[in-house]
């Protein structure tokens, strides 16, 4: 790594519940990404320890690590990170593919049904050039959830879609979450972590607030206002 | 373990999303192996015809060259050249037990006049023992006798080109023909044997007795080689071990002495040339192997190019749960499916190629088995070895930055 130390998170000290629905805000530099790719097994912290699903994480190896990601952790992207040229089915069954345990019988079938889940059970032999954005983010949630993960960690995943995509990709996580699905999203969008349960802000590596939402929005709402009106706008 | 199947399948659908890349990489190993084959099938082609020539010299084939005399080391000159008389034969006739037949060979030749024109030939004289030790066989007519010999009757037998040269449209038995002026009568035609294992015409001969080519066409005593056969092949050392004895008897050579002749066999004369033709076959085997090893190097340079494209790929697939070796073994079944479709296609592409030449240029072409497994797996391990570099780069990738890659 680098020559210099960057202490990216200092003091953190957080506890997700099961059924969560966390959204985590800062400014670039904050250090949200590297709490990020903690969480999601990417990273290794240089100390400090981080227990996922009740089990002690930290001080695994490599491929331990990739194991946890397989198992526990569904992953939805900003750039969507789907492969090109491959349909959405068989991006959606890419993580069972590497799923050493078995234990999802039919990689196939849970594919379809994750798909199904996120609304594109009609589309599952398109590839990801001939879907729209807010289509290629559903087949990345998709593959998220197919492996039944302990949480779902969402980096800026509407950053690269307009305003209306954006709220329909998050009543896909609200849907996901009323099922007992843990989500945690990373955004810098106020608006957008009204739809979670639950914010924390980050400073410089701190954490700087942590509050439940009031007013908590309902993106259900939202889009059959959208219907509505033909146009909405973000307050 | 992941099943073997799915990686091949998701290798192969990975390639072909690159297919005119896929296919000229994979040419390197197309070219190579089939190179690789039609060299060998010619090489081994060349030597399958010698071999085949040798054995039409004979059975048990004992051949005994005149050498240069010697004593204590001292060599006496090229005057002292050392050749065998009629009594040598007569005496090996008479002593060994071990040889089933001996025939002196007398050669001359010279230009041939008779039926529709004149040919140049060698003339072999040949006592009728000669027959069986070189397993002539008659087409027409008869072969001469002991008695024909003896009183060295101007009889010949003419080999198929000789007489198709003299007498294309007629039967030359009973014909008169003359060699370098001296009339003979023809009394047989041999069966054709074709050509020997060094390219020469053995049917553009003809044979006579023995004593009437060296009394009548080319004078002095000299006999200017030995043929005989031994009795069996298990035989075959201690029948040349017998000779031996009796021809130093009959040349009175001391104990010290060295032989003043050299005794060959056939096994000898067959592995000298096919010694030949192996090192012909190594040596364009080993040139085409060359070029397998470029399209050797030709993967992993695409393979190379490939990982850093698809850098976002792999880690997309770490971040799903692909471990390093996942990764590893993935891009090695590519490039191990590369060049194996190489090797299939280049075993199509050598084996019709060497049909192909030896259908338009009537080289005799021998593609063998072995060759194309050897190119098969051959091709295998290349894949493996140049493959095996890039995709270890692969694995080594951290997750993060592969995601963050451009």
């Amino acid at each position: 790594m680098g020559d210099v130390a960057v202490h990216a998170l200092r003091g953190i000290d957080l506890l997700v519940e099961k059924g969560e629905f966390l959204a985590i805000m800062g400014p670039s530099g904050s250090g949200k990404s590297t709490l990020m790719n903690l969480l999601g097994c990417l990273d290794e912290p240089t100390s400090g320890e981080y227990y996922l699903d009740g089990k002690p994480v930290a001080g695994m190896s490599k491929n331990e690590y990739a194991d946890i990601r397989n198992q526990k952790i569904g992953f939805v992207f900003q750039g969507f990170n789907l492969l090109a040229r491959t349909s959405a089915l068989e991006n959606v069954e890419l993580p069972l593919f590497y799923d050493r345990t078995r234990r999802i019988r039919n990689p196939k079938a849970a594919a379809l049904e994750a798909l199904d889940r996120v609304g594109l059970g009609t589309r599952v032999k398109h590839h990801p050039n001939t879907l729209s954005g807010g289509e290629q983010q559903r087949v990345a949630i998709a593959r998220a959830l197919v492996n039944q993960p302990a949480i779902i960690l969402a980096d800026e995943p509407t950053g690269n879609l307009d305003t209306r995509t954006s709220v329909d990709v998050l009543s896909v996580f609200q849907e996901l979450n009323d099922q007992g699905i843990t989500v945690i999203l990373v955004t810098h969008e106020r608006d957008l972590a009204q739809y979670a349960k639950r914010i924390i802000e980050m400073r410089d590596g701190h954490l700087l607030r942590d509050a439940r939402v009031e007013n908590r929005r309902l993106a259900s709402v939202d889009l059959a206002e959208f219907h509505d009106e033909g146009a909405y706008e973000l307050e | 373990m992941l099943q073997i199947r799915n990686l091949f399948k998701a290798a192969f659908k990975s390639l072909m999303k690159n297919g005119t890349r896929s296919l000229l990489t994979s040419l390197g190993i197309i070219i190579g192996v089939s190179a690789v084959i039609v060299m060998v099938a010619i090489g081994e082609g060349a030597q399958t015809v010698i071999e085949e020539g040798i054995n039409s010299l004979g059975t048990n084939l004992i051949i005994v060259f005149p050498g240069v005399s010697q004593s204590g080391g001292v060599s006496r000159g090229a005057g002292s050249f050392n050749r065998f008389t009629f009594d040598d034969v007569e005496k090996i006739r008479k002593e060994a037990t071990l040889l089933r037949a001996v025939s002196p060979v007398v050669r001359s030749g010279g230009q041939i006049i008779g039926g529709v024109g004149n040919w140049f030939t060698t003339v072999y004289g040949v006592s009728p023992e000669y027959f069986e030790i070189r397993n002539w066989e008659i087409e027409k007519g008869a072969f001469f006798t002991e008695r024909d010999d003896r009183s060295s009757k101007k009889v010949a037998l003419l080999g198929a080109t000789v007489a198709k040269q003299l007498f294309p449209d007629e039967d030359p038995t009973g014909r008169q023909i003359r060699i370098r002026n001296t009339p003979f009568t023809i009394i047989g035609v041999l069966k054709a044997k074709g050509q020997s294992g060094m390219g020469t015409d053995q049917d553009d001969i003809i044979l006579a007795p023995s004593t009437t080519v060296l009394y009548r066409l080319r004078g002095g005593r000299w006999v200017d080689m030995l043929n005989a056969s031994a009795m069996s092949a298990a035989t075959n050392k201690r029948a040349q071990e017998e000779l031996r004895t009796i021809l130093r008897e009959a040349h009175r050579l001391n104990e010290g002495d060295d032989d003043d002749f050299t005794i060959r066999d056939q096994a000898e004369i067959a592995e000298t040339a096919s010694e030949t033709s192996r090192v012909m076959t190594l040596l364009l085997g080993s040139i085409a192997a060359v070029s397998l090893i470029v399209g050797g190097i030709g993967i992993m340079n695409i393979m190379l190019v490939s990982v850093t494209e698809r850098t976002r790929e792999i880690g997309i697939r770490m971040a799903v749960g692909a471990k390093g070796k996942d990764i590893l073994i993935q891009f090695l079944v590519e490039s191990i499916v590369l060049s194996l479709i190489g090797g299939i296609v280049g075993i199509m592409l050598g084996t019709l190629s060497s049909k192909l030449i030896s259908a338009i240029f009537h080289w005799p072409i021998f593609t063998s088995v072995s060759a194309i497994a050897l190119s098969f797996f051959f091709a295998g391990f290349v894949g493996v070895f140049f493959g095996f570099y890039p995709a270890r780069k692969a694995s080594l990738l951290d997750p993060i930055e592969a995601l963050r890659y451009e």
